[in-house]
């Protein structure tokens, strides 16, 4: 009976609490803008600095008017010096604040590998954890419309590589904006990774919740039976509208969304495997010594041998840099279709 | 290569007693002792190297003395200070601890580093010495930052970076130099230029030995000093520091100097150092920044040899006890090599 009443008076409580959430409309790129308005807002040791954010038609609509709304001291726009910028965002997280630096480009961020992988990554190693680099890298992949070889690269495996960088690469609406607030609270260094190529997907948000970055797994984000899909980023997204088609079908995909790359936990994977028997990895990078493969190894080497009914199945870009001319990019990227595609053939086989 | 330094890098000038006149006699007394500290330090661990006693590699800076200590001298323990690959002096000018550097160098858990950076990666936060790396302007664009940061704290900190006369040829350094300018930040460089980049003169990697010219090529003010006189280094620091710390922005000093030893260990490396020659050495040895200031204190009266040598012997002991305990200090647990990959929650 009083057991009864409590759980009627708390779901009372959490009806009204429930009222007064208020959603908001975004898309994936307000997303990110509203987790840096949440930032700025609240965390005066939180800077912005890249290339660009004064005028930022870089990003879409995922930084407009920062600079206006928390003045040109918090928000900094730069010199072409990727490098730099990126070198001043990690010492001035190791005095003490929370930089993002914007790299809105992944390609042009390559002139910064030293200070991201010699630097943020093993501060904390090399002085014996006294030194915390707590700064967030945000790259962004942009691809497609024949931009070609160095506007296109998605190098997320390559970072993901590296001990002690955080890899983040958000697939929803929710997660650019958790994942990106998560990040910048986290005391390590992280690299949050956008895509172009996600920003017009729409979703209602709840209010913000901080999440701890250290804690962030795996999610399912679509429950099937017949074969699972990992993917990360915008191969999520491939992943979840290849499930919708497939359904259609009658083919039940599980799609597991990474969020973290690194470090990577794959529990969640194996688990959702030993149910499906079926695995496809989907990438964005290219496919020789990319994450698909990492995805591959961390299932394979902890199922029995005889659980998978066919073998693991990669899908990735080809091993070339990106085409510009239009017929040869159109072959080139992964589409929904190629997804449907080869599961339908793991699936038959 | 143009010699814009002139006299400044000729090994057969400047060997004569520094000018003191004017300053505190305690505070000179205070830079003599801290630069014989680092010397004997260094020198220990030249012979720790030797005997194999250290496992890796150890950059000696024996000879350039002068330059941390007389920096340092107008540095505060909340400024932001980064080093480089032979960055003891600039860590042991802020804190003259050699037990802990002793302890880091041999990869013991005592050590500044908790035994996980060594000679090359070295830690002292508390005392303004944010860190040091071997990767050459590794820690430039770093500096900046922790300054940038001192600014928008609100503080009168500032950063400063110790850099060789090879880190301005990377191309960060350049980024750096410029970007600290466009921000007005509170930041000096110290160029080292003991005119050697590992085994190659200056004057076969650069068109001219000076290096302040970048300074000039930023609109960033800058002094040139002999870098072996300590009273030199100290008072265009104060110049320097003074400035920045009133909000001026960048400075940038040059000094140059000679380091005893090759690029890295005991050795004189005369054998893989392109036009460095034992007459080279030999000469740079006679500018010693402890012996010229040694020469200066005695002349004007308030020092005599037998302070110089009971001050000898006292840091002889207490070295040879710091290396002795540090010798017996335990490893890092085998955990370590994962524990310090995350920040610890």
């Amino acid at each position: 009976m009083t057991h009864t009443q409590n759980s009627t008076q708390l779901s009372d409580m959490y009806m009204q609490k429930c009222k007064k959430m208020v959603t908001e409309k975004h898309n994936y790129g307000t997303a990110i803008l509203s987790a840096f308005e949440y930032l700025l807002e609240n965390y005066p040791e939180v800077f912005v600095i890249g290339q660009g954010l004064w005028s930022p038609w870089y990003v879409g609509n995922s930084m407009t008017d920062l600079d206006k709304k928390f003045g040109v001291e918090r928000v900094i726009d730069t010199p072409v010096s990727e490098s730099a910028c990126t070198g001043a965002a990690v010492g001035a997280s190791l005095a003490g604040m929370k930089p993002i630096v914007v790299h809105p480009r992944m390609d042009f961020m390559l002139y910064a590998m030293d200070a991201i992988v010699n630097q943020a990554a093993k501060w904390s190693h090399m002085l014996g954890g006294q030194a915390n680099p707590g700064v967030t890298i945000r790259s962004i992949i942009n691809r497609g419309g024949e931009q070609g070889a160095q506007h296109s690269q998605a190098l997320h495996a390559w970072f993901a590589h590296v001990p002690g960088l955080r890899v983040v690469m958000p697939s929803t609406v929710a997660d650019a904006r958790d994942l990106l607030i998560a990040s910048v609270l986290c005391n390590d260094p992280v690299m949050y990774i956008d895509d172009r190529w996600l920003y017009d997907q729409e979703d209602d948000l709840p209010p913000v919740v901080e999440l701890d970055l250290t804690n962030q797994q795996p999610v399912v984000s679509i429950v099937g039976s017949d074969i699972t899909i990992v993917a990360s980023g915008h191969a999520s997204l491939l992943a979840r509208e290849a499930a919708e088609q497939l359904k259609n079908e009658g083919i039940l995909v599980e799609v597991v969304d990474i969020r973290v790359l690194n470090p990577f936990h794959a529990e969640e994977i194996i688990k959702s495997v030993k149910k499906t028997k079926n695995l496809l990895a989907i990438d964005s990078g290219w496919i020789s010594g990319g994450f698909s493969a990492e995805i591959i190894a961390k299932v394979v080497e902890q199922l029995p041998v005889d659980c998978l009914n066919n073998p693991p199945t990669r899908l990735a870009l080809p091993d070339a840099p990106a085409p510009v001319s239009r017929v040869l990019e159109k072959a080139y990227y992964t589409t929904t279709d190629d997804v449907v595609n080869i599961v339908k053939k793991i699936v038959k086989s | 290569m143009k010699n814009q330094l002139k006299e400044l890098s000729n090994p057969k000038k400047f060997h004569s007693p520094i000018v003191i006149d004017g300053c505190d006699n305690d505070i000179l007394v205070s830079m003599f002792e801290s630069m014989l500290t680092i010397r004997k330090t260094e020198q220990k661990l030249a012979i720790g190297r030797e005997s194999g006693l250290i496992g890796g590699p150890v950059h000696l800076g024996v000879g350039q003395e002068a330059i941390a200590v007389g920096v340092s001298q107008y540095l505060q323990n909340t400024d932001r200070v980064f080093g480089a690959h032979r960055s003891h002096s600039h860590l042991l000018a802020l804190n003259l601890d050699f037990y802990r550097l002793f302890a880091e160098v041999l990869g013991k858990e005592t050590g500044f580093s908790k035994g996980m950076g060594g000679s090359m990666h070295l830690f002292d936060q508390p005392n303004g010495f944010y860190g040091s790396v071997p990767i050459v302007a590794g820690t430039v664009s770093l500096a900046v930052g922790a300054a940038m940061a001192a600014k928008m704290q609100k503080t009168d900190d500032i950063g400063v970076v110790y850099i060789g006369d090879g880190a301005v040829e990377e191309g960060v350094t350049h980024e750096s130099f410029n970007l600290a300018k466009i921000q007005n930040t509170p930041i000096l460089f110290v160029i080292e230029n003991n005119l050697f980049a590992s085994h190659m003169h200056i004057s076969l990697r650069q068109s001219s030995d000076k290096i302040s010219r970048f300074a000039v090529a930023n609109d960033i003010p800058y002094e040139l000093v002999d870098g072996n006189d300590v009273v030199a280094v100290s008072q265009a620091a104060k110049r320097l520091i003074d400035d920045i710390r009133s909000g001026k922005g960048p400075r940038l000093l040059e000094l140059v100097t000679y380091r005893w030893y090759g690029h890295v260990d005991w050795r004189d490396d005369v054998d893989v150092g392109v036009e460095r020659s034992l007459d080279d050495i030999e000469s740079w040895k006679a500018r010693d920044p402890i012996a010229r200031l040694s020469k200066s204190m005695i002349e004007a009266g308030f020092w005599n040899q037998s302070q110089e040598y009971a001050l000898n012997q006292r840091l002889d002991n207490e070295i040879d006890q710091a290396w002795d305990k540090a010798m017996n200090d335990p490893y890092p647990k085998l955990n370590s090599t994962l524990r310090y990959v995350y920040a610890e929650v």
